[in-house]
C-alpha cells in the first residue's frame, strides 16, 4: 500500500516535471465544435431527406463540401490539431495521409470509371446474359 | 588536458560505446505522436475501403440498391449518438484535467452508453438488411458496404472495450500520469472514429440516397 502510494506520487511528480504541451481543450472549444458539428450534420441530412434541391449532382457537391468543413471542425475542436503540435510532426503525418487518401480515392474512381466507359458494348452484364442464354 | 588530443567519444585511446549520461526522455513522451501516426495508418485502411466502395457502389448484380435499403432517420439517429459521445468524451477530458476522478468516470460511462447505443442501432440495421435478403454476398455493392461500415463498427467495439478497461484502471489506480496518457490516446481514437463516420454517412448513406 505504502509503496504503491509513493510510486504513484513519484509518477505524478514525474509527469509534472516534464509537462509537455499536450493538447488541452476548453469547455468553450468543445461547445463551439459541438454546435458547429450539429449544424453541419443537420444541413446535409435535411437537404437529402426533404429533397430541397432537385438537382442530384448539385446536392452531392454541397454535402461533400459540408463534410469536408465538418471534418476540419472535428480536427480543430475535438482532436486539437494545430501546426505546432509535436514540433509540427503531427501535421506532417496528417498532410502525408491526406495526399495518400486523395490519390487512393481519386485514382481508384478515375481508373475504374475509365474501364467501365471503355468496355465494349456487348460486354455489359445484360449482353453477357443474352450471349450465354 | 591538451586541446589537440581531446576527443569527446574516446577514453584512453579507446572509443566509448555507451555514454555514461544517456539523454533522459520522460516516460511516454513520444506516445501521443506515435498514436497519431497509428491513427493516420488506420486512415489509410479506411481510404482503401472507401475507394473499394466507390468503385463497386453501382454493381447491384440485380439486387437491391441504396434507395430500397437505407433508412436515413435511423442513420441520423446513429450519427447523433456518435456526436453526443464525442462531446461527452470531451467533458471527461476536461474534468480529468481538473483531477476529478469520479466525474471523469461518470462522463466516460455516459460516453460508453452513447457508443453502445450506436453499436446497437448499427447491429439492428445490419440485422434488418440481412433478414430482408440484402446479405454481404448478394452483390459487390453490399460486400463493400458491409466491409466499410462493419470495419468502422469493429473500431467502435474495440474503443468501447478499451474504455471499459480504462474505467477499471482509473477507478483502481486513480488519475495517475500513465492513466491520463492512456485516456488522451483513447480520446484521439474516439474523435478519429467520429471523423471517419462523417465520411461514412456522407459518402455511403447520403450520396447513395440521392442517386
Amino acid at each position: 500500500m505504502n509503496s504503491a502510494q509513493s510510486h504513484s506520487a513519484a509518477e505524478s511528480s514525474h509527469g509534472h516535471d516534464h509537462h509537455e504541451e499536450t493538447p488541452h481543450g476548453s469547455l468553450k472549444g468543445y461547445l463551439i465544435g459541438f454546435v458547429l458539428s450539429v449544424v453541419l450534420t443537420a444541413i446535409p441530412f435535411s437537404l437529402v431527406m426533404t429533397g430541397a434541391i432537385s438537382d442530384a449532382s448539385a446536392t452531392a457537391v454541397i454535402i461533400l463540401g459540408i463534410a469536408v468543413v465538418q471534418i476540419l471542425v472535428h480536427m480543430i475542436y475535438f482532436l486539437h490539431m494545430n501546426v505546432k503540435l509535436e514540433n509540427g510532426w503531427s501535421m506532417m503525418a496528417l498532410i502525408f495521409t491526406v495526399i495518400f487518401v486523395f490519390i487512393t480515392l481519386a485514382g481508384s474512381i478515375w481508373v475504374m470509371h475509365n474501364m467501365n466507359a471503355n468496355m465494349m458494348p456487348q460486354m455489359t452484364q445484360q449482353a453477357m446474359a443474352n450471349m450465354s442464354g | 588536458m591538451n586541446a589537440e588530443t581531446y576527443e569527446p567519444y574516446m577514453r584512453g585511446g579507446r572509443p566509448i560505446y555507451h555514454l555514461p549520461e544517456e539523454p533522459h526522455h520522460p516516460d511516454g513522451h513520444s506516445t501521443m505522436l506515435g498514436f497519431w501516426i497509428y491513427l493516420m495508418s488506420d486512415c489509410l485502411i479506411f481510404a482503401v475501403l472507401f475507394a473499394t466502395y466507390a468503385v463497386s457502389s453501382h454493381s447491384f448484380a440485380g439486387g437491391p440498391g441504396p434507395h430500397e435499403l437505407f433508412e436515413l432517420p435511423l442513420v441520423a439517429l446513429n450519427t447523433a449518438m456518435l456526436l453526443f459521445s464525442s462531446i461527452t468524451y470531451g467533458f471527461a477530458m476536461l474534468v480529468m484535467d481538473q483531477g476529478k476522478k469520479g466525474a471523469t468516470l461518470a462522463w466516460l460511462g455516459v460516453t460508453a452508453l452513447f457508443g453502445l447505443s450506436f453499436l446497437g442501432i448499427e447491429l439492428y440495421e445490419f440485422h434488418t438488411l440481412i433478414t430482408e435478403g440484402a446479405t454481404p454476398e448478394s452483390s459487390a455493392f453490399l460486400s463493400a458496404f458491409f466491409t466499410l461500415v462493419g470495419t468502422h463498427g469493429l473500431h467502435v467495439t474495440f474503443g468501447l472495450i478499451w474504455m471499459a478497461t480504462l474505467m477499471v484502471q482509473v477507478s483502481s489506480r486513480g488519475l495517475i500520469a500513465a492513466n491520463k496518457r492512456r485516456l488522451m490516446c483513447l480520446s484521439m481514437f474516439w474523435h478519429f472514429l467520429d471523423v471517419v463516420w462523417i465520411g461514412v454517412f456522407t459518402f455511403v448513406y447520403l450520396m447513395g440516397s440521392i442517386q
